[in-house]
């Protein structure tokens, strides 16, 4: 675990909204110099407190209409291996994220597709024929918004 | 459409390196680089690059439990919606509220420390949140795909 101070979360809070942040800038912003800005960037990335960027896109001009979260079932458990269903499902462009869950699902995803009946193509053509797959659950997403969290 | 296929591919390579430099972005993008600095900059203008987030892996932070709450919401009220999401912005824990069409109404990403102090926000923080009918748990146990990458 990483020790941060009220200084380190200041940073990461800044970073959070605007990974692209020079350390001259940000220093500017809370009263360090650029050499102590930069030490404390590359000390909470190379720690891996920062994971990495991530892009802020505008999905809908982009022309992805819909995002639909899955809860995915595994319905032979034990007979296909978890590597295998990990590996196909990472696969496919339209699926984002794949989490692995304790609870009512095995697996939970984050679909794009440009409108319904896109996703109908996915999910018909590519989710329900993964190895092992048995009952999906879906959920349309109709808003979100990232929280800063405890910093 | 307001993205050819330039911006996409422009797009789809800064996306899987954000910190890239633009000489870098141009040469993958087989573009120049006043190409892809004038592509970028119109996306920006027309508000589909919205910026660059970093990351924060919680767990280093020391926050190893990380709980997705699935919660149906008594509509019965008009407010519910509403009611609910500016309770849950006050609770510092919560990392995403998002709002479904489907089985369940909202879903909220909660972190603790670990599970005592998850069980303590659950029933102290989560648990008081106003509307709910019903809320299951879905407790993560590993990111298998991360990043949300658009398939640009």
């Amino acid at each position: 675990m990483i020790d941060l101070d009220d200084m380190d979360r200041a940073i990461l809070r800044a970073l959070a909204s605007d990974a692209t942040l020079s350390a001259g800038a940000l220093g500017r912003q809370l009263g360090l110099s650029q050499p102590t800005t930069w030490r404390r960037m590359k000390r909470l990335s190379e720690s891996g407190a920062i994971a990495g960027r991530r892009l802020v896109l505008d999905r809908a001009g982009l022309g992805f209409g819909v995002t639909v979260f899955l809860g995915v079932t595994l319905a032979t458990k034990g007979r296909v291996s978890l590597e295998d269903f990990e590996r196909a499902v990472c696969a496919i462009p339209e699926v984002q994220t794949v989490q692995h869950v304790l609870g009512l699902y095995d697996y939970r995803l984050r679909v794009v597709a440009t409108d319904l009946s896109d996703f109908e193509r996915v999910l018909r053509r590519r989710i329900m024929t993964l190895p092992g797959v048995g009952q999906v659950d879906a959920n349309v997403l109709l808003s979100e918004e990232r929280r800063p969290g405890p910093l | 459409m307001q993205a050819d296929d330039t911006d996409r591919r422009i797009l789809r390579h800064l996306q899987a390196d954000p910190a890239i430099s633009m000489a870098e972005l141009a040469r993958r993008a087989t573009v120049t680089e006043a190409t892809a600095s004038r592509r970028l900059e119109r996306l920006r203008t027309r508000g589909i690059l919205k910026g660059q987030e970093a990351l924060i892996d919680w767990r280093k932070l020391g926050w190893e439990v990380e709980v997705s709450l699935r919660v149906t919401l008594d509509k019965t009220n008009p407010h519910a919606f509403d009611e609910f999401t500016a309770a849950a912005r006050l609770v510092p824990e919560v990392l995403e509220i998002q709002s479904f069409l489907g089985r369940v109404d909202m879903r909220l990403r909660v972190i603790a420390r670990d599970m005592a102090h998850y069980q303590d926000i659950y029933r102290s923080r989560i648990l008081t949140l106003p509307h709910i009918a019903d809320i299951e748990a879905l407790m993560h146990i590993a990111d298998i795909k991360r990043g949300e990458a658009l398939p640009l």
